[in-house]
């Protein structure tokens, strides 16, 4: 009855079948938009020009992208780990922790490129920490970490509207967020980068994090297939059994893959609070940690895929607050429906299409068999 | 005394109240899991159910039409995770994370194209919510000290979903442990090629299983919406699908226990509401966010095996595959 997965092209694996996926997902999104009453071809289109318009839109995409490149390659390593890390959210929050740590008390001390790499210290500390509970529990204890991750994002949620309000407010201030940072704590912007292609950027957020990210995803290229900790990580999450087999400590995997995904997830944090709002807000992170795992799945955890990815939710991000504008119908809300289908196809049907595929690369390989023994070549 | 009595009464009042939802969606949740198919989608389905519910009703002026119509949409959702991770074998934590940002998002979306009130629906009459019952003899026991006042406070005076939620679970306990549908699905749990050995479907069983879940998170659902509110808001559910899964592991998978752990975070919640920050005698000013966040702490150290052990069924969040 089941049809077990036989190999298939390289090419078919890593590009046909996950085009397939996101063109269903975004057919069914275009359903929605149907279902709504609107045209989803002109929504699309706005959403493109939104997106890609203009250099202040261009710039606010990257933006976007940038926190998005973080959470998804958090997801991933963790992935790589067999580990499915949905606690990025909260482990992001609490990078904000570790962010406004370096920034509240440096600002005034150091210029921004002393504080940057702090910040990311910081950050990365912060979040490798909150992921340590979740990751020692599930190595030592066996609690399952899909559990325990979703539990600390709401553990740390109600942590940082305490410390919000009742701590990190300055007296006498309403809004539960923390002073403004002096310049020491704001990060350069990179819109020069969009301008030197002759657009014109007004003001955007779009900051130097992004190289930061971009930093992140070739590290993440390297640890996971050009070290040896990589090939740890990556036999544990392909066979518990065989890692064990080899000698690979199980509990000091799980440990430092989680670590590295709760740091990775944490640095998307400089990118709002010292990037653009220049101080630590509530709910900041808007759901960056959750888009991680779209990206993820989309990218299929490789870095080459994960940063387009990452773009385009940033372009989803920024050309939906444009689409919300022009047709009052569809709000914002439509990402997360994108998010959501993309998540399912991409992620839990990523096999729907696959035994279809390869019924009709089999007839392929059979036709050429047959042609090929007519002439006398087999 | 009298005083100190009156607030506990009104106290565990709003605890049911506050514990039918995660009751409900926690038994949903049980039947999936048992069957094998871990469902961290319960937040969704819970929060589709309550915007079908809150839309059907406005539009059909009928609560059981929109208890009806969360139904409906609560399986379709639970049929999805059922394609997506029984026949298709896709990972299931990552089928239910998909479930809950459709629900999220599609909810506000709709909302917003039908009835234009911000991802509201339009607030359900009176006639048309399922409103609280009063119980025989409510007046006439009201003047019994203690007793009495228990009964008519606490007891009576709530909506028909409450005491349907709370037969479910002797209900549930029935039908997992004495008839032969739950002893397959309890196995199926466990050891799925052993049903399969026995010549039964092991998708079918769980195909069974997750509609039972879509019908429970469904009636959730149309709970928030329909009798703790007056129709749908966005968001509704703020997190109760994870707090009845935290239940769920609470109570190690069974009926009765599942029924206690959602009224203990049911409780904390309600003690919560009432302090507001107010201090407590001996222990002192608890900050809020801290009670907030306690269901999820006490699971994580329940989960940590620090009191006692939570062992999930044995075959959960792996597909069946048949042969090979």
């Amino acid at each position: 009855m089941s049809v077990p997965y036989a190999k298939l092209p390289r090419w078919v694996d890593y590009g046909l079948i996950p085009l397939i996926n996101l063109i269903v997902a975004f057919a069914v999104a275009g359903l929605v938009v149907l279902l709504v009453g609107e045209s989803p071809l002109r929504a699309a289109a706005i959403m493109v020009e939104g997106a890609f318009g203009r250099g202040q839109n261009i710039a606010y995409t990257l933006f976007y992208a940038t926190s998005f490149i973080f959470t998804g390659l958090a997801v991933a390593v963790a992935f790589h780990g067999g580990l499915f890390n949905i606690g990025g959210e909260g482990q992001a929050y609490v990078g904000g922790l570790g962010v406004v740590l370096v920034a509240l008390n440096l600002d005034g001390v150091f210029p921004w490129w002393v504080n940057f790499p702090l910040a990311v210290i910081g950050a990365g500390l912060a979040g490798a920490l909150w992921a340590l509970i979740p990751a020692y529990l599930q190595a030592k204890r066996g609690s399952h970490i899909v559990i325990t991750t979703i539990m600390f994002n709401f553990i740390a949620a109600s942590l940082m509207v305490y410390l919000l309000v009742d701590v990190l407010k300055p007296l006498g201030q309403m809004a539960p967020q923390t002073r403004a940072f002096a310049e020491g704590a704001q990060l350069p912007k990179l819109n020069w980068i969009i301008e030197l292609f002759g657009a014109r950027i007004r003001s955007a957020p779009f900051n130097i994090s992004f190289l930061l990210a971009l930093l992140a995803a070739f590290g993440v290229w390297v640890l996971i297939w050009r070290t040896k900790l990589g090939y740890e990580i990556r036999t544990q999450g392909h066979s518990p059994k065989a890692a064990r087999y080899a000698g690979i400590g199980e509990a000091r995997i799980i440990i430092i893959t989680m670590m590295i995904s709760g740091a990775l997830a944490g640095m998307m944090a400089l990118n709002p609070v010292m990037g653009a709002q220049n101080r630590l807000q509530l709910d900041f992170v808007t759901g960056a940690g959750f888009v991680g795992i779209a990206v993820a799945l989309m990218g299929r955890s490789h870095p080459v895929g994960i940063v387009p990815a990452a773009i385009l939710f940033g372009m989803l991000y920024q050309g939906g607050a444009e689409i919300a504008f022009e047709m009052p119908a569809i709000s914002r809300d439509m990402i997360v429906v994108i998010q959501g289908l993309v998540i399912l196809f991409a992620g839990a049907l990523e096999h729907m299409f696959r035994p279809a595929i390869q019924t009709f690369f089999a007839s392929l390989g059979a036709g050429k068999r047959v042609t090929a023994a007519r002439e006398g070549r087999v | 005394m009298t005083e100190f009595f009156a607030t506990l009464v009104t106290v565990l009042d709003s605890t049911i109240r506050l514990s039918i939802p995660l009751l409900l969606a926690c038994l949903a949740g049980l039947y999936s899991e048992r069957a094998g198919i871990f469902d961290i989608g319960l937040e969704g389905k819970m929060l589709a159910g309550a915007f079908a519910a809150g839309a059907a009703a406005f539009v059909t002026g009928s609560a059981w039409a929109g208890l009806g119509m969360a139904i409906v949409v609560a399986v379709g959702l639970a049929l999805v995770h059922g394609c997506a991770s029984i026949t298709h074998r896709g990972n299931q934590i990552v089928s239910g994370v998909a479930i809950n940002f459709i629900a999220a998002g599609s909810t506000i979306i709709l909302g917003q194209a039908w009835f234009a009130q911000g991802g509201r629906t339009p607030s359900v009459a009176a006639d048309a919510r399922f409103n609280a019952i009063e119980l025989p003899g409510t007046a006439a026991m009201r003047d019994v000290p203690i007793l009495g006042q228990l009964y008519s406070e606490l007891l009576s005076g709530h909506s028909i979903l409450v005491y349907l939620a709370f037969l479910s679970v002797p209900f549930t306990w029935w039908v997992l442990y004495r008839t032969r549908f739950g002893l397959r699905l309890r196995a199926v749990g466990e050891n799925p090629a052993a049903v399969d050995t026995a010549g039964i479907s092991v998708p079918w069983l769980r195909y069974r299983a997750v509609i039972c879940t879509g019908i429970l998170s469904g009636a959730a659902g149309a709970y928030l919406a329909l009798a703790m509110n007056a129709g749908f808001v966005k968001d509704m559910t703020a997190g109760r699908g994870y707090i009845a899964l935290a239940a769920l592991i609470f109570a190690k998978w069974r009926p009765v226990p599942a029924m206690f752990a959602c009224l203990l975070f049911g409780f904390l919640d309600a003690l919560s509401i009432r302090l507001q920050g107010a201090p407590l005698p001996i222990i002192g000013r608890v900050p809020v966010q801290l009670m907030q966040a306690l269901p999820y702490i006490l699971t994580v150290i329940l989960l940590a095996g620090f009191i006692g052990k939570a062992i999930p069924p044995r075959a959960g969040g792996v597909p069946y595959v048949k042969e090979r």
